[in-house]
């Protein structure tokens, strides 16, 4: 039998050889009767013409490896690619699971290099700034193998809004913030000789390094010197290397010293100094800090004199609130105020606050809809909480709704069975519903029950304060 | 880039090397928007290797090692000599968006000594990070070191714009630590590691972003009395309490300017060594810390066999192991035989009956797998109870001189 010559481009030629293993295997061609050549001016040899043949169906694993493999340098690639192909639609199906198995083997090895290729392209190109106002950088990369194309995308997803340029021996490619485009092979003069970030990056390089634990086989196991001359930094390299031991021997030689200067006792003392002290101290932390839920005009603090007896605590500001930057002004606010005043107890009395300190919505057309904060938000929102509390010092916690309990206890608690007096960690508390509860019940006649319900709450809020007040019991400090 | 910059970036990351983990993995991936900056990818990139061996993947500053706290065991204690300097929040910012638009790095590892307070210190960080994701549209990698001493309400918001933080525990016990590092305490910090894991673990679930890479933490090693077994001890605590992704041990290496009250000597770095292969069989070989504590000698690893391999010496009568049938979990015991090999060998074995020659494809540790395998052309028979195998299967030492 005559022996089949098939003819790829320089390069990773996945279009071809495709081509290739489709028509081989229409036509029963074994692998020892195929020969597979590179060449750039196909013509020259009798090779074989390649017609159209039906799609090969191979599993996933292969395709997969195939797109890789034939970046590989290895002239070799493509007749080991069609003997794994033959094999595989031969009876040995899951052929690539034998990773034992000497071909596997190979072409795994194979594979494992250009991977290792395409990531040290991408951990080792180096840009430099090009002349010009314009911000365009360009790179001079050398690749063991054909992976130029393979390894574009990684710097597209990295520097999108970059013009930038990577050239190579085996091809250039050019990113304008638009598209992506592959041109001719280039030379290293093309690209920018010198970059002013690169000393600093030298001397970086030159800090980081630890003479006492100098270790060159293991840097260039994993930077091998080919790499080398389009790395800036590697000049530093035989300088360090140098002098390591020496550094070192001065080092463990030195007698400790002593200090020169004092210690500095007042900074000392003011660093613990840190807590804030007032209200306002924590509203400026907090105001400082932005919010840690998406959304939110402005932070919403808590109101009411500092030495409240009772404390409410919501869930977190509304649209109304959010706008204002004031605590329960909204409809749900405005309900719970009604409720307070008929229970007696007064807005002096009382400090009103949140859980969770901005508003956090889902924007439909022009409304702006609550949406309710998770629990992981309204824990990153709980140690303000409890600073706040250790501020005002109240002799009760009132939590209005299930929120306002998560953030009081750290546990998520129901409030249909938790309803009524409680202990938040050291502080006296007392569990109810949020007004804003009551503002989405249904029908009128439940409306008006559970407002009872409310008040009921409220007067035992009210006795419970008194009644602390009158036997002079005082809450233990926060945890 | 201007002089000033440059020696100030000298002394920063000089400052900030003795810490090991440098890593940029666990971010979710993440591309550039059309106006930013960066990516990640799953597994980090190193971006170059230093002569010691070590990756550089972050760009690792302090953003001064100006510092309030005396720790015997660190370079930047305030009783030290060594040049001080302090970079602005603008400066940080810069030398990361340049440094990465180069492709030298994959993003910021930011550490600090104590100025003022730690409630000062650790604003001026998380400023730093705010700054490059809301200014820069960064998308790149930030590593934040966590000060525990300071309020708990900065940690909640560290873990909204780093990819992962950390909290080094240095010294494994309270006693070390109060020796050592008298402004720090174990307490604390295991109550911010607390607090960290919780919020990872929350986020998670709810899939926001709070230090999505989640948390590491370092150890020095060689530093105290410490044994290995104490050391591993705690680390097993740590994943287990914490989910740490990662203990790093730091072999405690001589700094310029050092403490009278610590060993002047080379780093132990054998010792550093085994105790990240003994962590390794901790968490993917199925071995628990009572098993390797008990092949060591007095609470310390063997230095001239892997911990594997000093388990296996002691416990012969659980071997040899047939490659062709053996279970996953004794697989893994057998020396030699990495996680990947093993995954190889299950499913190799399918399809086919492996010999000596088909598992030498698949590791690169035959020599010590050897006497502890069964292939089908292949009984170590007495071998394995010979008296002398251990010494036939040490290390031979070349690549750890200190000097080569």
């Amino acid at each position: 039998m005559t022996l089949h010559r098939i003819t790829l481009k320089t390069g990773a030629d996945l279009q071809t050889f495709r081509k290739a293993v489709r028509w081989l295997i229409a036509e029963e061609l074994a692998p020892q009767h195929v020969m597979f050549a590179v060449d750039d001016a196909p013509g020259l040899f009798g090779n074989e013409t390649v017609a159209e043949a039906p799609p090969v169906t191979i599993p996933k694993g292969v395709s997969r490896l195939i797109e890789q493999v034939v970046c590989h340098s290895d002239p070799e690639r493509y007749a080991l690619l069609y003997s794994l192909v033959w094999r595989v639609l031969n009876g040995e199906r899951d052929l690539l699971e034998v990773a034992s198995d000497p071909l596997v083997h190979r072409i795994d090895l194979m594979a494992r290099s250009v991977r290792r290729d395409l990531h040290k392209m991408h951990a080792f190109v180096r840009f430099r700034r090009m002349q010009g106002e314009l911000e365009r950088f360009a790179a001079w990369f050398e690749p063991e193998h054909f992976i130029l194309e393979a390894a574009a995308p990684f710097f597209v997803d990295r520097f999108r809004s970059m013009d930038w340029t990577i050239l190579t021996p085996i091809g250039s490619a050019r990113w304008d913030r638009h598209e992506l485009a592959f041109g001719p092979p280039a030379q290293r003069e093309d690209a920018p000789v010198e970059d002013s970030f690169e000393e600093g990056w030298r001397g970086y390089y030159e800090s980081v390094f630890n003479p006492a634990r100098v270790n060159p086989t293991a840097m260039r196991a994993e930077m091998p010197k080919k790499y080398w001359r389009n790395m800036p930094e590697t000049a530093a390299i035989p300088g360090l290397i140098q002098t390591a031991a020496q550094r070192v021997e001065r080092m463990i030689e030195q007698e400790a010293t002593m200090p020169t200067k004092r210690t500095p006792e007042r900074a000392l003392e003011a660093m613990w100094d840190q807590e804030p002290k007032t209200l306002e101290e924590l509203n400026a932390i907090i105001a400082k800090a932005g919010p840690l839920v998406p959304g939110a005009t402005q932070a919403v603090f808590g109101e009411g004199p500092h030495h409240a007896e009772i404390v409410f605590v919501g869930e977190q500001p509304g649209d109304q609130e959010d706008l204002q930057g004031r605590p329960f002004v909204g409809p749900a606010g405005k309900l719970l105020t009604k409720a307070m005043r008929e229970t007696g107890i007064g807005r002096s009395q009382a400090y009103l606050t949140n859980a969770v300190k901005h508003f956090k919505f889902e924007q439909r057309g022009h409304r702006r809809i609550h949406s309710k904060p998770t629990a992981g938000e309204v824990k990153h929102y709980r140690p303000w909480l409890m600073k706040e509390l250790e501020l005002v010092r109240p002799k009760l916690v009132v939590a209005l709704g299930a929120t306002a309990v998560l953030a009081l206890s750290g546990k998520a608690t129901p409030i249909t069975r938790s309803r009524g007096r409680a202990k938040f960690g050291a502080y006296e508390g007392y569990i109810t519903v949020h007004p804003s509860y009551l503002l989405r019940l249904p029908d009128e006649a439940t409306k008006r029950e559970a407002y009872e319900a409310f008040l009921g709450d409220l007067r035992r809020i009210h006795d419970l304060a008194q009644a602390n007040l009158e036997t002079g019991e005082l809450p233990l400090a926060a945890e | 880039m201007d002089e000033k910059l440059s020696k100030k970036l000298r002394i920063l990351a000089d400052a900030a090397k003795y810490d090991a983990s440098c890593s940029s993995s666990g971010a979710p991936k993440r591309k550039s928007d059309p106006d930013g900056l960066g990516s990640t990818v799953g597994t980090g990139i190193c971006h170059a290797y230093t002569p010691d061996g070590r990756c550089v993947s972050l760009l690792k500053i302090l953003l001064t090692n100006y510092c309030l706290f005396d720790c015997a065991y660190c370079v930047n204690r305030r009783s030290s000599n060594v040049k001080r300097a302090k970079f602005s929040v603008d400066e940080v910012v810069t030398l990361t968006v340049e440094f990465y638009k180069r492709n030298y790095i994959e993003g910021l590892f930011l550490s600090s000594g104590i100025i003022r307070s730690p409630d000062y210190t650790m604003e001026q960080m998380i400023l730093v990070a705010k700054k490059l994701r809301r200014d820069h549209g960064f998308r790149g990698y930030i590593h934040l070191k966590t000060i525990p001493e300071a309020s708990p309400w900065l940690i909640e918001e560290a873990g909204l714009w780093a990819d992962r933080l950390s909290i080094n525990l240095e010294l494994p016990t309270e006693k070390s630590l109060e020796q050592l590092a008298p402004e720090k305490d174990g307490a604390s910090i295991e109550t911010a590691m607390e607090q960290m894991s919780e919020r990872i673990e929350e986020a998670r679930e709810e899939r926001r972003h709070f230090s999505p890479a989640g948390q590491t933490t370092q150890m020095i090693v060689g530093a105290d009395e410490t044994t290995d077994a104490d050391v591993l001890r705690k680390s097993a605590t740590l994943y287990g309490h914490y989910a740490m992704k990662r203990v790093y041990y730091s072999a405690f290496s001589p700094i310029p300017d050092s403490s009278a009250i610590l060993p002047l000597k080379s780093p132990p770095l054998m010792r550093e060594n085994r105790l990240y292969q003994a962590d390794w069989l901790l968490r993917y070989y199925g071995f628990d810390v009572d098993e390797i504590a008990s092949s060591t000698e007095q609470g310390m690893l063997d230095l001239d066999v892997d911990p594997k391999l000093a388990w296996a010496l002691k416990n012969r009568h659980r071997f040899p192991v047939d490659v062709n049938r053996a279970d996953r979990e004794m697989l893994l015991r057998v020396p030699g035989l990495g996680a990947r090999a093993v995954d190889k060998i299950v499913v190799a074995r399918k399809h086919t009956t492996l010999r000596l020659e088909d598992v030498a494809r698949l590791t690169s540790g035959l020599k010590r797998a050897k006497p502890f395998l069964i292939t089908a052309d292949h009984h170590p028979k007495a071998r394995l109870d010979k008296l002398d195998l251990r010494e036939r299967l040490i290390e031979k030492p070349e690549q750890l001189s200190l000097f080569v």
